[in-house]
């Protein structure tokens, strides 16, 4: 069925293209997460310069990495950035390179549903590796006790939920665990699927927090976006400085200020466990996937062009949708990397 | 089915008109030609779809060969793909879904069709057909917000007092898993098997009845002794729409088996099915391997179908020796 609505959508593309001559139309794939924003964001470009309409599938980061390799959209979107293995597909395929944008900011939240406990709980990055590896696996356990002091924990089974389908969600909350746990890291990994040790998987972000609500003593991680919205509460996660933070668009812009001092110039950098004491350590960028070179110089012009506004103007938009902006030092060096676009 | 339905292309009276209607014959060439291209496109679809997942699935084939179907660790991080858990969890799903289905739907079919009266027949049949069309997103639903909470709190807890000796029915309880997957197609898939067994027996000639009821038999002797054995093929082809719709069901399967790989004895636990693995992963599978597998888990689905099929209609020919022929089943 995917498929389907895929080549679906492609045909639909290409048939507006041939159509539409005189607005020119760019054609981008990817990442489901940031889709609210992007949409927002094409719709308010198109506003203010109404020759330019560009057109977003929000088909998951895989499916964006896969198309805009094939070179069927023009640009790609992805939560997670793309691997050497991955890269270099692209290069061997277009003979040029493809550059990473970061965006926004999004971060992930532990929440639990725990009926005789109501106060926020603190997690560590060792409770929360014991948790989901599937080694702690009692409520009461000192692990999590000792950093809860004062809240009656019962001596129940813990419920480990994570998400079943792909997603830069669990790539975000995988990426953290292989940092803070050696275990997590040879033994899990990262990525947008990977290989629970324990618990039950619900689809999406509503299918996580379904199986909580009808789990009593369970744990699971949700988008921040998503929590927020839907009124979840969450707890708070101990940082590299080892500070307690509770996620907020601000601890998260934090952490992407905290990254920026060591940010390679590809910009394909992990901001999960960043360096600060503000700083809420399960945060992520995500990214656009741009060509190093178009043949068409109208659409890189338009692209170029677009980049630049979202950077500046478009970065208002985000807090109102409850995505974090980008911390000034990340812009100022993502404005000068647009040059590299050819 | 023995009486000479519509389905049934007889030859016999359209040989007869033939040589009378001499001018109708270039006609009837043409139309044989182009139903004939509508019944090739079926089989060149069928070839096409298979080509398409054989040759989509070369890099997965190639690595692990049979091993695909022998292991059980399923890990996009670090290349290990073994379809066995999947294969386990659609088996074992869609066979709780029939012991389930199966009794009540026919049970129900003889009802509607033998002993309810034709107006409450008609109507109930009417909101069969209304059951059948509902799409799965809201079986997914109703299961996730009605079938798994009821599941975890009253039918676990109860079936573990009573029968928790078994192994099918021990481990801890979470609402999730192959018997709440399994319930939920059940719910699913009972339409069919009402919807489709009731036509069957409502087509059983009357005169069998009468000559049942007139060598003795009372109403229900009739019905169980007669009228169910003729119409036979045509419960168990009901049969088969089910099984096909329970191997096949992604979505709400996918809302309630619990998403994860294992093999467990115990219906209570959390498993996977293979439309729900694809539906969940193929968005999202950034390696080549890690998509092809999942395209070589569609080819699997697809040969599953195709043996579980081959075998209930063994199962059919080696039981229905007498009476009612495999007919439109």
């Amino acid at each position: 069925m995917k498929r389907i609505s895929a080549g679906l959508a492609v045909a639909l593309g290409l048939a507006g293209l041939l159509w539409a001559d005189s607005p020119l139309s760019i054609n981008g794939a990817g990442a489901t997460f940031p889709n609210p924003i992007y949409s927002k964001w094409f719709d308010e470009y198109h506003k203010k310069f109404s020759t330019i309409q560009i057109n977003y599938q929000s088909q998951g980061s895989g499916a964006g990495i896969k198309q805009v390799t094939e070179g069927t959209v023009d640009f790609g979107a992805s939560d997670g950035p793309m691997n050497e293995e991955q890269l270099k597909a692209y290069q061997d395929k277009h003979g040029s390179g493809i550059l990473h944008f970061p965006t926004v900011l999004g971060a992930v939240v532990p929440t639990y549903n725990i009926p005789s406990v109501s106060a926020e709980l603190n997690f560590t990055p060792e409770a929360l590796a014991g948790i989901f590896l599937g080694k702690i696996t009692k409520w009461n356990d000192p692990a999590i006790a000792d950093v809860n002091k004062g809240v009656t924990l019962p001596a129940e089974d813990i419920v480990v939920v994570h998400r079943a389908d792909g997603s830069g969600t669990t790539y975000c909350w995988t990426d953290y665990l292989s940092k803070v746990s050696e275990e997590w890291k040879t033994k899990v990994g990262k990525g947008t699927s990977v290989n629970w040790p324990v618990g039950l998987g619900g689809k999406g972000n509503e299918g996580v927090t379904g199986t909580l609500k009808n789990t009593p003593d369970s744990i699971g991680y949700v988008e921040l976006i998503y929590a927020e919205s839907n009124k979840i509460p969450y707890g708070n996660v101990k940082n590299a400085a080892g500070v307690f933070v509770k996620a907020s668009l601000a601890s998260v812009t934090a952490a992407a200020a905290g990254a920026a001092k060591e940010m390679p110039d590809d910009f394909r950098v992990s901001i999960t466990n960043a360096p600060g004491k503000a700083v809420y350590p399960i945060s992520t960028f995500t990214w656009l996937l741009i060509p190093e070179k178009f043949t068409d110089s109208a659409k890189r012009d338009a692209i170029k062009g677009f980049l630049k506004w979202a950077l500046a103007d478009g970065q208002s938009y985000a807090e109102a949708l409850s995505y974090a902006k980008l911390p000034k030092e990340v812009v100022a060096k993502e404005v000068k990397a647009i040059n590299k676009i050819q | 089915m023995a009486t000479p339905t519509a389905t049934v292309p007889s030859a016999g009276p359209l040989v007869g008109s033939r040589s009378f209607l001499a001018k109708l014959r270039e006609g009837d060439e043409i139309a044989r030609l182009i139903t004939f291209l509508f019944a090739a496109s079926v089989v060149l679809l069928t070839v096409l779809l298979v080509y398409e997942l054989w040759i989509g699935s070369s890099l997965p084939r190639h690595k692990f060969g049979f091993n695909f179907f022998r292991t059980s660790v399923w890990d996009p991080i670090f290349d290990q793909f073994g379809a066995l858990p999947f294969i386990y969890g659609t088996v074992v799903t869609a066979a709780v879904a029939l012991i389930l289905a199966v009794p009540l739907g026919i049970g129900a079919a003889i009802f509607l069709a033998e002993l309810a009266p034709a107006r409450l027949s008609d109507t109930l049949e009417f909101f069969i057909d209304l059951l059948a069309a509902v799409p799965s997103v809201i079986y997914g639903l109703l299961g996730v917000f009605v079938v798994v909470p009821l599941m975890r709190s009253y039918i676990q807890p109860a079936l573990k007092s009573t029968l928790g000796f078994l192994p099918l029915f021990q481990g801890p309880a979470y609402g999730v898993g192959f018997l709440t997957a399994g319930m939920v197609l059940a719910i699913m898939v009972i339409p069919y098997i009402i919807s489709v067994s009731r036509e069957v027996l409502l087509s059983v000639p009357r005169d069998q009845r009468e000559a049942a009821l007139s060598l003795g038999a009372t109403r229900w002797e009739s019905t169980w002794k007669v009228v169910v054995p003729f119409a036979r093929a045509g419960i168990f082809g009901s049969i088969f729409l089910a099984l096909a719709r329970a191997l096949g069901e992604t979505i709400a399967v996918a809302m309630v088996i619990g998403n994860q790989p294992i093999i467990k004895a115990s219906l209570f636990s959390s498993g996977y099915s293979i439309a729900a693995v694809i539906a969940n992963e193929l968005t999202e599978a950034t390696s080549n391997l890690h998509y092809q597998s999942l395209i070589e888990l569609g080819l699997v689905l697809f040969l599953l179908t195709f043996i579980l099929n081959g075998l209930a209609r063994i199962l059919i020919v080696a039981t229905s020796q007498k009476g009612s022929a495999v007919g439109n089943a």
